[in-house]
């Protein structure tokens, strides 16, 4: 039987940025401008479901932020991580038009790290209140303990929250 | 007919409400009885368990996914360790799988009898949600026994268990399992032919196959239209591939077929539980690397190094190698995956946790469009949805 991801990779050529592989795990990072054309050509191999949308922020690294996609083909039974690298600021390629359960994951998203997505439908809060400032999965905003108005509370410095090594 | 009478009117629905299951609300767009279209507004349980667990260690983590999905814990705790155990490349002692995957059966047929009880509820069926709570009581007597706890266990360690199960253990599961099939023929009664319920759920809700794939949904959901995919079979874990059962699918989509899935499912759990119990092996039930796991009470008495260990792992815990993984198990509301990349450090750099329940909710609007507003319960009930594990 011949490996999904080795077939993808092998369609995508020069568009595969890296390629990884860990405890049996296929990773293919592509480049931004290809993502298009990389999540239909997994879906063309076999990935036709999209299990999972995230993201990573690897503050400070540069570029800062990887959009992962967990793809899975249901038969043969396989997996494939697929990122594309975006700095701060710049937008991905909404996979809402394939998928149409990208729809939340993007919008989860962009509710906790604040990654824009293109031709989303609807690209607004979807877990925190719409008023809600900042976005709390990004490594710089640090978790502090909201004031609590009760008798005999004194709020934790953040110190005690959150080690010193992660704090901003 | 007139501009005046094809007016929409949007009823909101929660977060407040008796048959969400939880704080859900649902805003439906109405023409007349007929839903014209909904939308889901989530997030009033959203907690941010993912921020929670970047800032604390592997092993302290373990406290938090049983508090994300709370109907299925030991499930829960068994993805997380999975997923920290193939970080780390090792696996459980053979015993501690085992007794994970007894465990994680007897949660699989808790949470659908709290489907099946509050879902039946939702149709005023009352009396069965009294017997469904009876049997899920005995199940989590048998936690208690085992954990200590009834629900937020935090039994399972990396690379193993806590300690080992109690004496008694196999025969009160063993009872469980002979006592069980009759009260699900006794529910099946109630249900299954009966009139209301099958006129309630029949050709209600409906979700294609293809819509359900579209939308990422796994589970009951999944299979009740039609498509054989389970996590156990697909990519197995924990000692799953060395057993018999059967994976029940449905064909038309619908509340009904969903109820069947989940029936049957709980059949197959005991069938699963009855292997497991024949083939328990003897051993230990936790990995004996003292860079991963605490060392037995009794050595650090005798030993110095094993004070040192047990100090290096309570300040400091593990530190798994850079790099990321993705473990799944099935859970009973579809795939429910840790994703945890890790720098090297003693903290996961970052935690995603692959709600099913969040992916199922999203294939709501299409299940409800046109359909009647009575049938806006038996929807969500039929999805079994938990708002701790869609808000996180």
């Amino acid at each position: 039987m011949t490996d999904l991801v080795d077939t993808l990779a092998a369609q995508l050529g020069a568009g595969v940025v890296e390629q990884t592989r860990f405890r049996d795990e296929r990773t293919l990072v592509v480049d931004r401008a290809h993502l298009g054309p990389a999540l239909d050509a997994a879906f063309g191999v076999g990935f036709t479901v999209l299990t999972d949308l995230t993201a990573v922020d690897r503050h400070p690294g540069v570029p800062r932020f990887e959009v992962v996609y967990l793809l899975t083909s249901m038969v043969p039974p396989a997996r494939l991580r697929l990122k594309v690298r975006v700095a701060d600021g710049e937008t991905v390629l909404s996979a809402t038009g394939r998928w149409p359960g990208a729809n939340w994951l993007e919008r989860e998203v962009y509710d906790l790290f604040g990654i824009r997505f293109d031709g989303h439908p609807d690209l607004t809060r979807i877990l925190l209140p719409d008023d809600w400032e900042g976005y709390p999965l990004r490594k710089d905003f640090a978790l502090v303990e909201e004031p609590v108005q009760f008798i005999g509370h004194t709020p934790k410095v953040p110190s005690q929250i959150i080690p010193k090594s992660k704090q901003p | 007919m007139s501009e005046l009478t094809r007016e929409t009117l949007v009823l909101n629905m929660g977060p407040q409400h008796p048959a969400t299951h939880g704080v859900l609300r649902v805003m439906l767009e109405l023409e007349g009885e007929v839903i014209m279209g909904a939308k889901p507004v989530i997030g009033y349980l959203h907690t941010g368990f993912e921020k929670e667990m970047e800032t604390r260690t592997y092993h302290q983590n373990i406290v938090f996914p049983p508090r994300i999905e709370y109907l299925a814990t030991f499930i829960e705790e068994q993805a997380y360790v999975l997923a920290v155990e193939k970080l780390l490349g090792i696996s459980a002692p053979p015993r501690a799988t085992m007794i994970r995957l007894i465990l994680a059966e007897l949660s699989r047929i808790a949470s659908h009898l709290v489907y099946l009880g509050t879902g039946a509820m939702d149709l005023n069926v009352s009396s069965l949600l009294m017997y469904c709570f009876r049997d899920r009581e005995e199940i989590l007597d048998i936690f208690e026994m085992v954990s200590g706890q009834r629900m937020m266990h935090g039994y399972f360690r990396i690379g193993g268990l806590q300690w080992d199960v109690p004496d008694g253990f196999a025969e009160r599961v063993r009872t469980f399992i002979k006592t069980f099939p009759s009260r699900l023929d006794e529910f099946e009664t109630l249900l299954t032919d009966n009139l209301i319920w099958r006129e309630r759920t029949e050709g209600v809700a409906v979700l294609s196959a293809e819509d359900a794939l579209r939308y990422g949904c796994t589970g009951p959901l999944l299979r009740g239209s039609g498509v054989s995919y389970d996590v156990r079979k697909a990519f197995p874990y924990g000692g799953y591939d060395e057993f018999t059962f059967d994976v029940p699918v449905g064909e038309a989509g619908d509340a009904f077929d969903r109820y069947r899935v989940r029936m049957e499912e709980m059949r197959q759990s005991l069938r699963i539980l009855q292997q497991a119990l024949d083939r328990l092996p003897d051993g230990p039930v936790l990995i004996d690397d003292r860079k991963v796991a605490l060392p037995p009470r009794g050595e650090l008495v005798r030993s110095m190094e094993a004070v040192i260990h047990q100090f290096k792992l309570v300040s400091e815990g593990i530190h798994p190698p850079a790099g990321e993984v993705y473990a799944a198990v099935e859970s009973p509301r579809g795939e429910k995956g840790y994703y945890i990349v890790s720098d090297g450090s003693n903290r996961p750099w970052r935690v995603r946790v692959r709600a099913a329940s969040f992916n199922n909710l999203q294939a709501l609007p299409v299940m409800l469009a046109h359909g009647s507003v009575a049938d806006v319960v038996v929807a969500i009930a039929s999805i079994d949805i938990v708002l701790g594990d869609v808000d996180r």
